[in-house]
This record gives C-alpha cells, sequence and structure tokens, in this order.
C-alpha cells in the first residue's frame, strides 16, 4: 500500500512540468489581465481562486466589458463545463467509502492538465496526488498571472515560448503510452488532432472559443468511439491495475 | 458605473468551484451503465488531444517550432520517456530552433 505521503510527494514531482507550462501561459494571461483593468494583486487571487484559464480569460474580459454578476456567473460555468465531465471521470475511480473531504479535495484540484495526470495513474484515484501537483502548479499560475500583469513584455518572448510547450509536451506523455498500447485510443488520438485542427479553420465553428471547442470535440469523439467500440467492464477494471500504465 | 472587481472574483471561484465540486460529492457510487462507462474511458484521451493540436503551434513564436516540439514529443513519449523527460524535450527543442529561426 502506497502512503498518502509518497503519493503526494509523487504529484509534486509530476507537477513541475505542469508548473512550468502554466507559468507561460498564465504570463500572457496576466497581460490579458492587464488590459482589463487588473492589478497584480487582484490577477493573483483571481488565479490563485479560480485556477482555469478559458474560464479566467472570459471572467477578465467579461469584467473590462462591465457585464453583469449573473452573465460572468453564467459565462464562468459553461466555459467550466468540461470540469463537469472530469469530476464524473474522477467519480468512477473514486472508492465508494471516500470521505467528504477527500471528496472535496478530489473536486477543487481539478484542473485539465492534473486531471490528465491523475487519470493516467493506475489503480483508484488518490487525492492525494492531485493535491501535491495542485500544490506545486496553481502558485505557479498565480505568480506567472501577476508577473504577466507587472512585467508586461520585459520577459524574453524565446523564454516564455520555449516554456509554453512543456504543457503539451506533458499532455503527450499522457495520451501517447495508452495510444502504443491500445490501437482504437490511437486512432481515436489520430481523429481528435485532425477534428481539432479542422474545427479551428472551419468557418462558424472556429468563431466559437477554444474551451468551447473542447468540450463539443470531446464529447462528440468520445461519444462515437463508445458506441462504435465499447470498453467491455473486464478492459476497463484491467486498465485499472494496468501498471504500464504509470506515469 | 464598474463592479467590485473583488465581487467579480469571487462569484468567477465559485462557478468555477461548483463545476469542479459537485460531480465528485453527490455521486457516491459508480455508474454501471456500458456506454457511459466507454464514454469516460476515451474521454481523457480525446480532450487533451484536441487541447495540444493544433494550439500547440500558436503557443510559440513560430508554428514551425511549435510542431517540431510536438514531433519530438510524441516519439519521446512513444519510446517510453518520463512525463518529464518529454515536457523538457519540447521545450529545448523550441527554444534550439528559434535560436535558427528567429
Amino acid at each position: 500500500m502506497e502512503s498518502n505521503r509518497a503519493v503526494f510527494l509523487q504529484g509534486m514531482r509530476h507537477g513541475i512540468p505542469i508548473a512550468l507550462g502554466y507559468f507561460a501561459v498564465s504570463f500572457s494571461l496576466g497581460i490579458t489581465a492587464r488590459d482589463c483593468g487588473f492589478n497584480a494583486f487582484q490577477g493573483f487571487l483571481a488565479s490563485y481562486t479560480t485556477y482555469a484559464s478559458a474560464g479566467q480569460y472570459i471572467g477578465f474580459t467579461l469584467y473590462a466589458a462591465n457585464a453583469t454578476l449573473f452573465q460572468l456567473a453564467v459565462m464562468t460555468l459553461i466555459t467550466n463545463l468540461r470540469y463537469l465531465l472530469m469530476g464524473f471521470a474522477l467519480n468512477q475511480r473514486l472508492p465508494e467509502n471516500t470521505s467528504p473531504m477527500k471528496r472535496l479535495i478530489t473536486g477543487l484540484c481539478i484542473t485539465d492538465e492534473i486531471f490528465g495526470i491523475t487519470i493516467a495513474r493506475p489503480g483508484s484515484v488518490n487525492p492525494f496526488y492531485m493535491l501535491g501537483a495542485w500544490t506545486v502548479a496553481a502558485p505557479m499560475w498565480s505568480v506567472g498571472t501577476a508577473l504577466g500583469i507587472v512585467m508586461g513584455n520585459l520577459l524574453p518572448m524565446r523564454l516564455v515560448s520555449a516554456l509554453s510547450v512543456a504543457l503539451y509536451g506533458m499532455f503527450l506523455s499522457v495520451i501517447i503510452p495508452p495510444a502504443r498500447r491500445d490501437k482504437i485510443v490511437c486512432a481515436f488520438v489520430a481523429v481528435s488532432f485532425a477534428s481539432s485542427y479542422a474545427a479551428s479553420q472551419l468557418p462558424m465553428v472556429k468563431e466559437l472559443s477554444a474551451g468551447n471547442r473542447t468540450i463539443i470535440l470531446t464529447v462528440v469523439i468520445s461519444a462515437i468511439a463508445a458506441i462504435a467500440f465499447p470498453v467491455k467492464k473486464k478492459t476497463a477494471a484491467v486498465n485499472k491495475e494496468d501498471p504500464g500504465n504509470a506515469a | 458605473m464598474q463592479h467590485n472587481i473583488y465581487i467579480y472574483i469571487a462569484v468567477m471561484a465559485l462557478a468555477t468551484a461548483a463545476c469542479r465540486v459537485l460531480p465528485v460529492t453527490l455521486i457516491r457510487r459508480p455508474i454501471e451503465n456500458q456506454f457511459f462507462q466507454s464514454f469516460l474511458y476515451y474521454v481523457p484521451y480525446v480532450t487533451l488531444a484536441v487541447m495540444t493540436f493544433p494550439a500547440i503551434l500558436t503557443a510559440t513564436q513560430s508554428p514551425l517550432s511549435g510542431a517540431a516540439a510536438m514531433i519530438v514529443g510524441i516519439l519521446a513519449a512513444w519510446f517510453g520517456a518520463s512525463l518529464f523527460l518529454v515536457a523538457g524535450m519540447s521545450c529545448l527543442t523550441v527554444f534550439i530552433l528559434e535560436l535558427i529561426v528567429i
């Protein structure tokens, strides 16, 4: 049995590339925040309490547009709908007797990236793994936002540019190993790349925000995969214990 | 009149937290439905793939270095490099290429 402490520390280690990627992304988010009238403290606070890139981007621009709080709440909910989906997925892998406190931690630590590395871990979901990753990643996200507001374009673009792909490298390290083992996953990863590219080019569709395109494509492609290639219960259970699945 | 920015930040945080917390706290037992299970099995791969491409092409200063980072990342992950190594190699690819290209 792995100790919670060891799992927490592993989460922290795996949180490092996430934190680097976050820093680069939140730095540019900070530039947007400044344009929308946020000072460094307010940007830091918003990032530490919300930590959702697309959601915050929408929130900042709505503030600048002087939208109502109701509009803000509705738009935030819509932009972050994918977290609901991720919550459902994590719930399937939480032991039934998980305490309310640990369930709360599991939910609150959800970000796209932390969800990605958590779901790739074999066995049931351990909230302490997520908390470890969040503990490393969230401060970087918040500091990056504040620095973006303060420094604007002072940080060398070369560095920001290189750091910004850390996030995607991490995504790839989550999806590629299972794609190598499972031909169907491999095919649907390829389909997802192609569809996502098409959606970014097609008239009308490309006007949607990246967050909304992501959720629509995720639901449609995953539903097609689930209908065409249902996962037998046994396979799903095996996947949980597959040691090769370790991140 | 501009709204109080701190109330704005609070509403943003609460609405986001609601999306994160509701499924894991309201549902106590795993859902047995086969379609739903299969759907959730594919969700993480599809969503991460969708978020990676083509976004990686516009994350960098030149689409070329983004594309190269993606190829390097896929190859490294395919041949079993750790999460940190894959991320690091992608970053290094961009840094070196942009020294030449830009």
